[in-house]
């Protein structure tokens, strides 16, 4: 069985249908990128994936479970204990350091551990910065530490919406090396973006367009296609 | 957790926890005044207040002094204080007044409730006035005026009088002039014709009530009956002020109450981001309801403590501005204030809290 089974979903909002008969299953493992223009559907998708919202028709399995029946009380579990998520906006809460922000994740999950907070951000290479607040950090350190609060209760399944939409080159490779290598580890990861050469790092690359799936690009060809 | 992010958030809530220490401090403040001051004045109602007074019998139209005598020494218990008067009509700048005559240092026990403005007359050339009487010809302490009438063999007198003070009491007595019984009987011409005697006694309401019947057997000319009137008059005061230091309470706890909502409902929308991120990071809706009401009634217990020492001191002040007299602590307050605080933040919260719950996590996807 695939981590990740879409059905057939849709998602109305009034008049404007963000989904549309959208199918896609995803292997423990996987690496998949999500591409699209602007309102294609790309978020909102990430919303049903992430267990935020539900679709308005069709039927996602996440790891055996329904999730489009669920109730919100079991998809704050669900999303808790199965998923991490990475923001383009990074969404650190800006009067706790960066330690108090990974460790919020561990708060809401079982109990915070200070320790393997700290090694989550030596993992990506932020230890020394742990006492700092955000707006002591660049836009690139505070990815990283977005990342290892995605990282600290070990989810299933990373969540990774326009991680990169909001950094220069050098952090852009960072954040790319830590993905890379969390894969290498064996994670399984949906990653939107608009940038091709993050989608080449992915081995499959999905096309949204008008809320439905335009193609499917295998490997490394992303930058080439006509997107 | 809860104090780390409390701490680093500090404007915002220390205008919530403001209001709380103030609705905390005029709870506590009111509340102590209520309980302290009318005790304090009841005891001087009930210890210095007149409880007995002796009217002319049904066939006599006054009381001799020698009667009141024999009335006085069948009275059991202390006697606090004793005071004749004797009412006659007049006339000040053609306007008719009713005059009284009486012993100023038996007033100052019989009717303690007495304000005077000025000076109590020192000698017979010295006269209070009621408030009413001052308004009516415009007189005021220092102002000397002609009070004429007629004595009893009917010549016309005029006797000229200094105002020493203004006595407001909120009763009748406002519309008499006080003079010394003396005084009024040398411009009558004759003396022996009191028309009321009022006592201060102190007794149980049986041993009272025992002296009274006692001397309507056995004194001539004398009625003597028990009255309730400072009593009644220091229960009016004590339900005026109970109802008014509950209408001012609820209003209070109302404000603050109003205040914290509007607090911590703008804290609940400037954090919308952050309650949607943690919703997104697996938080329910019971955590973070807990977060909010936990900062609430953190907020609500400093509140409340800082509120009762303030309270104190607020009371105290009061109490020495206004009453003239120290108060003293009452420990149960502490703790009741507390919980009130406690309470009225946590239902200020409950708006805001269900508010915080109700955030959708997926808005942290949607860049808002
Ligand atoms: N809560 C909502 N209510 C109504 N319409 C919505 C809502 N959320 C999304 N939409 C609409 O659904 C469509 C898809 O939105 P979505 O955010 O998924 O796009 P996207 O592909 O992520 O775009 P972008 O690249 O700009 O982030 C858009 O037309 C959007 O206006
Ligand atoms: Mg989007």
């Amino acid at each position: 069985m695939n981590l990740l089974e879409i059905k057939d979903i849709s998602k109305i909002y009034g008049s404007v249908a963000a989904l549309q008969n959208v199918s896609l299953s995803v292997e423990q493992g996987e690496w998949l990128a999500i591409m699209g223009p602007s309102g294609s559907g790309k978020s909102t998708m990430m919303n049903i994936i992430g267990c935020m919202d539900k679709p308005t028709g069709g039927s996602v399995f996440l790891d055996g479970v329904d999730i489009s029946k669920e109730s919100a009380k079991n998809l704050t579990i669900m999303r808790r204990d199965k998923i991490g998520l990475i923001f383009q906006q990074f969404h650190l809460i800006n009067y706790l350091t960066a330690l108090e922000n990974v460790m919020v994740a561990q708060y809401y999950h079982s109990l915070p551990d200070e320790k393997e907070a700290l090694a989550a951000l030596e993992r990506v290479g932020l230890k020394d910065r742990a006492k700092h607040l955000p707006s002591q950090l660049s836009g690139g350190e505070q990815q990283r530490v977005c990342i290892a609060r995605a990282l600290i209760n070990y989810p299933m399944l990373i969540l990774a919406d326009e991680p990169t939409g909001n950094l220069d080159e050098t952090n852009e490779k960072i954040v790319l090396d830590i993905l890379t290598q969390l894969h290498k580890e064996g994670s399984t990861i949906i990653v939107v973006t608009h940038d091709p050469e993050v989608a080449d790092e992915a081995q499959r690359t999905v096309v949204l367009e008008h809320g439905r799936v335009a193609r499917i690009v295998k490997g490394n060809n992303v930058k080439g296609a006509d997107i | 957790m809860i104090t780390g992010s409390l701490l680093r958030r500090r404007s915002r809530m220390f205008v919530a926890l403001l209001a709380v220490a103030v609705g905390a401090t005029i709870l506590s403040g009111l509340v102590t005044i209520y309980y302290d001051i009318p005790r304090q004045m009841g005891k001087e109602f009930r210890a210095y207040g007149a409880n007995l007074i002796f009217v002319p019998s049904q066939n006599g139209s006054t009381i001799s002094r020698i009667a009141v005598e024999n009335a006085s020494a069948l009275i059991h218990g202390n006697m606090l204080g004793i005071t004749p008067y004797r009412y006659e009509s007049g006339k000040i700048n053609e306007q008719p007044f009713m005059a009284a005559g009486t012993d100023m240092e038996g007033v100052k026990k019989t009717s303690p409730y007495w304000f005077v403005t000025g000076e109590w007359p020192t000698d017979d050339k010295s006269v209070l006035i009621g408030q009413k009487v001052a308004d009516l010809i415009r007189l005021s302490t220092g102002s000397v005026f002609t009070f004429s009438g007629t004595d009893s063999a009917g010549t016309t007198f005029n006797r000229d009088y200094t105002v020493s003070g203004i006595v407001q009491t909120g009763g009748s007595e406002e519309e008499f002039i006080f003079m010394s019984i003396d005084e009024l009987d040398n411009a009558m011409g004759t003396s022996n014709e009191i028309d009321v005697v009022e006592c201060s006694v102190s007794a149980g309401e049986a041993e009272l009530q025992n002296s009274a019947d006692q001397i309507n057997e056995s004194v001539d000319g004398i009625t003597a009956r028990i009255v309730r009137r400072v009593a009644e008059s220091e229960g009016t005061v004590l339900t005026k002020l109970q109802a008014l230091v509950y209408l001012v309470t609820v209003v209070v706890l109302l404000l603050t109450m109003i205040c914290v909502a509007t607090t911590m409902m703008a804290v609940v929308i400037e954090r919308r981001r952050e309650i949607g991120l943690k919703k997104a990071l697996g938080a329910s809706n019971k955590s973070i309801i807990a977060d909010f009401l936990g900062e609430g009634i953190f907020l609500g217990g400093c509140g409340g403590l800082l509120g009762s020492a303030l309270g104190f001191a607020f009371a105290q002040a009061v109490s020495m501005n206004v009453f003239g007299r120290s108060i003293s602590i009452q420990p149960l307050l502490i703790p009741i204030t507390f919980v009130v605080s406690v309470a009225v933040t946590g239902i200020a919260c409950m708006i805001p809290v269900k508010n915080a719950a109700d955030v959708d996590p997926a808005i942290v996807l949607r860049g808002e």
